[in-house]
C-alpha cells in the first residue's frame, strides 16, 4: 500500500525547496548524522541492500530528480520510489537476472561537505546536505557519479531513521549510462 | 565503389553484416543518406507551445534549434553561426525572438534571418545575401503534434512517408481527451552501441522473457498472481493474439492490445503497483464513479510499439527517440507524456490521472530498458570479432504460413517474428544506395 498522496507530495516538495542557510552548530548532532551517512554509503558499497533499507522509515522516499530541482508532481524523475518500489528495486537486483547489474558494479562512495539543518525547535527531524562522488567499476570501465544528497531524518527511540534520500546528480538531465544501481 | 552491390551485399535476406554497426564510414554515410534523406522526428509541439519558444535538438549529428518562430511557424534552424561555426544558442530551451552569437555578436531572428553584425561598415559584402542567414532544415512538418524534418527536396509529403503507420499513431493519440498529449521531461539513457541496435529491438517480441526476466519476476512479487505488465509473453508468445506488422519504409508496429480485454479499466488492471497508486486511483473513482475505468486506463501503458524509421518509437505512453552520437554510442531518450483535458472530459480528475501516469512511466526505463541497453553494449563488444561477420535476423523466414500479406500490402506475423527488422534493413540498404537531393534552406 503506497502512502504517497497529494499531501505527501506537497510536503516533500515544499521541504526540499526551502533549505535554510545556517547549519546547526551542534557538533554532536553533526557527528551522528555523518556517521549515518557513512554507514549508508558503506552498506550500499558492500551490496547490503536489505540492511541499507532497514535504515529507512516505513514511509520513505528515494528520489533522483530528472532535472535540477525537478518536481515529481509535474515531471518524471530518474527515480521516485516509495518503500514498495524500493523493495521492488532490491528484489530485481537480487534475482540474478538484472543484466544491467549482473555482474554488479563495484562501487566506492565518498561523502563529504555534511551540513545539518534543523527546523526551529524541532528535535524530531533534521535535514542534511552532503556531497558525494561515487566511483563505479563495471564491465571493464570505471565511471563516476557526482552530486549532492538531501536527506530528511526522523528521530526514533533507536536513533535516526531516513525518511527521504534525494540524489541530485550534477548531470541529472543528461543521458546517463546504466543508472541501474542504487545511487 | 558500386554502392548498390556493396550495400546489397551487406544486407541479405536472412542476415546483415556486422559492419552496419561497427564501421565509422557507414555511420558517416547514414548521417546524410538516412538522417537527412528521410523525414526524421525532431521534437513534439508541446515542447514549443508558444510563439518564440525553442528547444535544442539534433538531426543526426547536426545541432539544431527547434523553434516556433514569431509568427507561429515551426522551424529547425542549424545551431551554427554563419560566421565561424559556433553554436549561437547554448541554452537547452527558452523563449527568444533572436539569438546572438557569443563569439562576435552576430545575431539572428528565430526565422533564421540574419538580424545584424557588429560594425558592418568593416565588410564589403552584402549582408542581405541569404547565405548569411542561419541554415535551416528545408522541410519541417508536424503530424498531429509530432514534428519531423527532412533535408531531401524529393521526399514525399510527411503523411505519405508515414503511410500505414499513421493509423497506429492516430489511435494512440485518439485515446486521449482532445487527442493531445504533453511531453513532461524524460528518462534519459545512453548506451555504448550503434543506434540501429535499439531500432532492431523496437518491435522485438522474442527477447522479452529473457532480457526482462528480472522485471517480470519483480512484477510478480506484488501482483499476487494476477496478470500484470508483460506477463502475456510467458508461455508461448506466438500463440497469443498480439502481432507484429511491417508497413514499408522501415516503419513497424507491435500490437499487444489484442492481449488485453477491451472493457474500460482492463488496461489499468495490468499495471504493477507504483507510488501513489492507491490514493490517486481512489480519487479518480470518487470523482468519476463508474466512468473511472477509461480515466484509469489513460494512466496505464498503452500496449503498443509504434516505430517510425529511423529512430522514433512510440510505446506505452512514451515517445522514445534514439539519437546517434557515434557509430558505437547512442542516446535513448524516453519522453514521458501526460494528458491535457481542455474540454474537462475527465471530470476534474486529469491531475490525478497524470499523478499516476508519471509514476507508471518511470517503471520500464528504471527496471526494463536498462537491461536492453546493457545487451546492446554487449552486442557492440561481441561484434569486435571481425571474422564472425553475420548478424542473423531470420526468425520466421521461410516458415510456411508465418508471415501474412494483408490487403493493404503490410506484412503481419506472430509476436516473436523478425520480419520487421528484415524489412527495415532492406529499406536501410535502399537509402544507403540512393542519391538523395540533400539541401539546406537559407531563405526564411
Amino acid at each position: 500500500m503506497s502512502y504517497i498522496d497529494q499531501a505527501f507530495y506537497d510536503a516533500l516538495v515544499q521541504r526540499f525547496s526551502s533549505w535554510p542557510d545556517e547549519p546547526a552548530a551542534d557538533a554532536s548532532l553533526r557527528e551522528q548524522c555523518t556517521a549515518l551517512l557513512l554507514r549508508e554509503a558503506r552498506l550500499l558499497d558492500q551490496g547490503r541492500f536489505e540492511d541499507w533499507l532497514a535504515m529507512y522509515s516505513e514511509r520513505c522516499v528515494y528520489w533522483v530528480p530528472g532535472t535540477p530541482g525537478g518536481d515529481p508532481r509535474r515531471e518524471v524523475a530518474t527515480a521516485f520510489d516509495d518503500r514498495r518500489r524500493l523493495e521492488d528495486r532490491i528484489y530485481r537486483l537480487r534475482t540474478g537476472h538484472a543484466w544491467s547489474q549482473a555482474p554488479a558494479s563495484r562501487t566506492v562512495r565518498m561523502v563529504s561537505n555534511v551540513e545539518v539543518f534543523r527546523e526551529r525547535d524541532n528535535v524530531e527531524a533534521v535535514m542534511l546536505r552532503s556531497n558525494f562522488l561515487m566511483s563505479d567499476f563495471r564491465s571493464g570501465e570505471t565511471r563516476f557519479w557526482s552530486g549532492w544528497c538531501g536527506h530528511q531524518l526522523r528521530r526514533t527511540a533507536a536513533g535516526w531513521e531516513i525518511e527521504v534520500r534525494q540524489v541530485n546528480l550534477i548531470d541529472c538531465d543528461q543521458n546517463l549510462r546504466n543508472p541501474s544501481l542504487i545511487l | 565503389m558500386n554502392t548498390s552491390t556493396f550495400f546489397n551485399g551487406l544486407v541479405r535476406e536472412d542476415r546483415v553484416h556486422r559492419s552496419l554497426y561497427t564501421d565509422p564510414a557507414i555511420f558517416e554515410r547514414e548521417m546524410t543518406h538516412v538522417f537527412g534523406a528521410v523525414w526524421v522526428y525532431l521534437a513534439h509541439e508541446s515542447q514549443v507551445p508558444r510563439n518564440d519558444d525553442y528547444i535544442l535538438g539534433r538531426l543526426g549529428l547536426r545541432p539544431l534549434i527547434i523553434a516556433r518562430d514569431m509568427e507561429g511557424q515551426l522551424r529547425a534552424l542549424y545551431n551554427r553561426c554563419t560566421h565561424r561555426g559556433a553554436r549561437v544558442c547554448r541554452n537547452e530551451r527558452g523563449n527568444a525572438r533572436t539569438f546572438q552569437c557569443a563569439y562576435h555578436g552576430w545575431s539572428y531572428y528565430n526565422t533564421g534571418k540574419l538580424r545584424g553584425v557588429p560594425w558592418p561598415e568593416g565588410y564589403a559584402c552584402n549582408f542581405q545575401d541569404p547565405d548569411f542567414n542561419l541554415a535551416q532544415v528545408p522541410r519541417v512538418e508536424s503530424y498531429r503534434g509530432f514534428i519531423f524534418g527532412t533535408l531531401n527536396t524529393d521526399a514525399p509529403p510527411l503523411a505519405d512517408y508515414l503511410g500505414g503507420i499513421r493509423k497506429p499513431i492516430d489511435e494512440w493519440l485518439d485515446r486521449h481527451p482532445g487527442a493531445k498529449v504533453e511531453v513532461r521531461e524524460a528518462n534519459r539513457l545512453k548506451y555504448k552501441g550503434n543506434w540501429k541496435l535499439a531500432y532492431d529491438n523496437a518491435a522485438d517480441g522474442y527477447h522479452v522473457v529473457f532480457s526482462h526476466r528480472s522485471l517480470l519476476e519483480m512484477e510478480r512479487r506484488t501482483s499476487h498472481g494476477e496478470a500484470v505488465g508483460m506477463s502475456f509473453y510467458m508461455g508461448k508468445p506466438d500463440n497469443a493474439p498480439m502481432y507484429v506488422q511491417s508497413f514499408g519504409r522501415g516503419h513497424h508496429f507491435k500490437d499487444k492490445r489484442p492481449n488485453v480485454a477491451s472493457r474500460p479499466g482492463a488496461l489499468w488492471e495490468m499495471e504493477a503497483p507504483h507510488p501513489g497508486m492507491e490514493y490517486f486511483e481512489g480519487e479518480i473513482r470518487r470523482k468519476l464513479g463508474d466512468r473511472a475505468g477509461r480515466a484509469l486506463d489513460l494512466a496505464a501503458a498503452e500496449p503498443v510499439n509504434i516505430n517510425v524509421f529511423p529512430n522514433l518509437s512510440i510505446l506505452g505512453n512514451h515517445i522514445q527517440v534514439f539519437q546517434p552520437v557515434a557509430v558505437d554510442e547512442t542516446d535513448a531518450t524516453w519522453y514521458a507524456t501526460t494528458v491535457i483535458d481542455e474540454a474537462a472530459e475527465l471530470g476534474g480528475a486529469v491531475d490525478d490521472v497524470n499523478a499516476l501516469r508519471l509514476r507508471t512511466q518511470e517503471a520500464f526505463p528504471n527496471f526494463g530498458e536498462v537491461d536492453d541497453a546493457v545487451n546492446f553494449e554487449e552486442i557492440q563488444r561481441g561484434l569486435a570479432a571481425c571474422e564472425d561477420e553475420w548478424v542473423y535476423m531470420h526468425r520466421g523466414l521461410d516458415v510456411p504460413g508465418r508471415v501474412v500479406t494483408l490487403p493493404d500490402g503490410s506484412l503481419k506475423a506472430p509476436a516473436t517474428d523478425e520480419i520487421f527488422m528484415r524489412e527495415h534493413m532492406k529499406e536501410w540498404a535502399r537509402l544507403m544506395t540512393a542519391a538523395p537531393a540533400i539541401t539546406v534552406r537559407r531563405q526564411p
